[in-house]
């Protein structure tokens, strides 16, 4: 391990050790690499990371980090070039594509940033697609799906179409149907970036909510009082972490 | 993903993008349409050739003095090489065959015809009283020759419809006599007019009993015997039954050809059916490029919907899945306008039948169902490439670009 990816403490609390197959998430060794023209950007240099199940973590750092990355590579969507990620202690860099949707399908729940709703489904139809894709039956997605929008408070919002929704309303959507698989753990790649202060609150507020239910929770965030919130914050520089700092307050991951 | 849910999510991207699929549908549709109408029009003119040969007589079996070349050398031929002639004799002798209904012995000659001072020139059949039923003429006037012994037969003729007017006007021809040129006969019928036909044009026929022909030709062999089978099926035993026959009465010696109509027949109907093999060929050019078109829209429509692809990865749909999308699509497009081409090809064919009512233009089933069958494949074929192209994008590209 080299100088600059170890984790530096700064006080307040020591990181979560990584202890072995009781963490949710183990990393050890990623890389990965882009070309871009001629030259090769690191995005993500020799990470070693364990995240207990049902914490709550903030991923923060500078544009081209390699925040994105990391969250990539936690939800199976990007492949690391060397080192092995264990998700629930099972080596998963070494899945088929095909067992590796079953994976996100099952085990993880994304948001993004934009919300990524389908613009010709309706809000019901958008949280059922996970399902679908799953190929859960119709009769069964029917109350799941409608438990999910009142949950979140859509339950008046189902047949509109994601341009008839305000944008909180549009990732209360989203969030529905991350969650509607049940996952163990939620990815948000900047869940407030597109929404204005108030609306941002509400949606953390309900990510919080989840996590508190036992789901772990590891955000992408440029915003520091966002960051600060969760009960662990991870602070990426040129691909490596420079930080990873717990609050005092926090439960131990 | 369960069958119905991609179903209903296919045609939930079809219908999201009308144009798109609009234009796709009729790019299949006109395919389809253009192998179900071209064929329809090769078929159509099959069936007519077929149809103006059975109104010949397709029970026909015809048999020709001497052997075309056709024959090999046998031990028969080393012997004697002057063919015998074909009689009167032979054509009843054939008549005795069990395969054979009716039996017509022709002679056919070129005279001059006189009624009072006109005089015309008019080929000259010999023929017997079933040559009516065998070469299927009506009569327009009066009756055919009598039924009497072939070897006697009375000084009666029957006239062609134009022959009928060059030589009596619009005067009355029944019971009048003409003359060919010793002979005096007596005109008991005349033929009802058919227009200029396949083979001889019947309108300027004199016909009269064929040992009368005989005697003004000074000629004891036929021209032709016409036989006509009982049924279709028994054309090949009637043809054998003539060869064998005939060979007995000549020795031994084969020194006659028989042929069916059925086999001229057989070589317009393979001809014809050829042609609408290649023209249903060529229409299924169009199908091919509608094919392509198909690639084409589907392909834009994965760029275009990338970020959904990219969307579905994320939430746990496997490459499969989306291959499975995409195809369903293609697939649903193909055979919508398929069934749309093959709607438009029928109305097609039907205004045809109605414009030109003797062309009976019925596409075949074969080409309907090739054009259907092809249309799917097409559809699904060209389909695999864009599929493929969605399955295999790179969730995080797909995602991160808007």
């Amino acid at each position: 391990m080299s100088a600059g990816t170890r984790p530096v403490a700064d006080g307040a609390a020591p990181p979560a050790p990584a202890s072995g197959a009781a963490a949710q998430i183990q990393l050890s060794g990623i890389e990965r690499s882009f070309q871009l023209g001629d030259s090769v950007v690191h995005a993500l240099r020799h990470v070693d990371l364990s995240i207990a199940a049902g914490d709550y973590v903030s991923v923060m750092g500078p544009s081209g980090s390699g925040k994105s990355t990391l969250l990539n590579v936690l939800g199976l969507l990007d492949s690391p070039d060397a080192g092995r990620y264990r998700l629930e202690g099972r080596d998963v860099t070494t899945l088929s594509p095909a067992e590796q949707a079953r994976v996100r399908s099952r085990r993880i729940g994304f948001i993004f940033q934009s919300f990524h709703l389908v613009p010709r489904l309706s809000a019901a139809e958008n949280v059922a697609l996970p399902m679908m894709l799953a190929g859960i039956p119709a009769a069964e997605r029917g109350p799941r799906v409608r438990k999910a929008l009142d949950d979140f408070g859509l339950a008046d919002r189902a047949h509109h179409r994601p341009d008839e929704l305000s944008g909180g309303q549009r990732q209360r959507v989203a969030i529905a149907r991350a969650t509607v698989m049940q996952p163990a753990m939620l990815l948000a790649d900047e869940p407030t970036g597109n929404l204005d202060r108030a609306t941002g609150e509400e949606v953390i507020r309900l990510l919080e909510e989840l996590h508190g239910r036992g789901m772990t929770l590891i955000m992408v965030t440029h915003d520091q009082a966002l960051g600060d919130r969760a009960h662990r914050q991870l602070y990426l520089e040129d691909g490596a972490i420079r930080r990873d700092t717990r609050r005092a307050d926090a439960p131990p991951g | 993903m369960r069958p119905r849910d991609l179903l209903g999510s296919a045609v939930g991207a079809a219908a999201g993008n009308p144009l798109r699929t609009a234009l796709l549908m009729l790019a299949m549709a006109i395919g389809v349409a253009a192998v179900v109408v071209l064929t329809a029009l090769g078929d159509g003119a099959r069936r007519y050739v077929v149809r103006e040969f059975s109104a010949l007589g397709s029970n026909l079996v015809i048999v020709l003095p001497g052997r075309t070349a056709t024959g090999g050398v046998n031990p028969g031929s080393a012997v004697t090489s002057t063919p015998r002639d074909l009689t009167v004799a032979d054509a009843r002798a054939l008549k005795r065959a069990s395969g054979v209904l009716r039996v017509a012995p022709i002679v056919v000659g070129t005279s001059e015809i006189s009624v009072g001072g006109r005089l015309r020139g008019a080929m000259v059949v010999g023929a017997t009283a079933e040559f009516i039923d065998v070469r299927r003429f009506t009569l327009a006037q009066g009756r055919f020759l009598p039924d009497e012994d072939w070897e006697r037969g009375s000084s009666v003729m029957v006239l062609g419809a134009k022959l009928r007017s060059d030589l009596f006007g619009s005067g009355p021809a029944l019971g009048q006599f003409a003359r060919i040129g010793d002979r005096r006969f007596r005109i008991v019928g005349v033929l009802a007019s058919t227009g200029a036909g396949l083979g001889m044009n019947t309108d300027e026929l004199a016909i009269v009993p064929v040992a009368q022909a005989q005697a003004m030709f000074d000629t004891h062999t036929l021209f032709r015997i016409l036989i006509e089978a009982r049924s279709r099926s028994l054309l090949e035993t009637v043809k054998q039954q003539a060869v064998s026959v005939l060979a007995q009465r000549h020795g031994g010696e084969q020194d006659v050809t028989v042929i069916t109509q059925d086999a001229v027949l057989a070589t317009f109907d393979r001809l014809l059916g050829t042609l609408t093999l290649g023209v249903a060929g060529i229409a299924a050019i169009s199908l091919a490029v509608a094919g392509i078109l198909v690639m084409n829209v589907m392909l834009v429509s994965v760029t275009q919907r990338r970020a959904e692809i990219g969307l579905m990865k994320a939430l746990g749909g496997s490459q499969g899945t989306i291959r499975a999308l995409f195809l369903a699509e293609a697939s649903l497009l193909s055979m919508a306008g398929a069934i749309g081409g093959f709607v438009l090809g029928h109305a097609g064919a039907w205004v045809i039948r109605a414009l030109y009512p003797t062309l009976p233009a019925w596409p075949p089933d074969w080409a309907v169902i090739a054009a259907l069958l092809t249309a799917l494949v097409t559809g699904v074929l060209f389909g695999v490439m864009p599929a493929q192209r969605a399955a295999r994008l790179d969730p995080v590209l797909a995602l991160a670009r808007r």
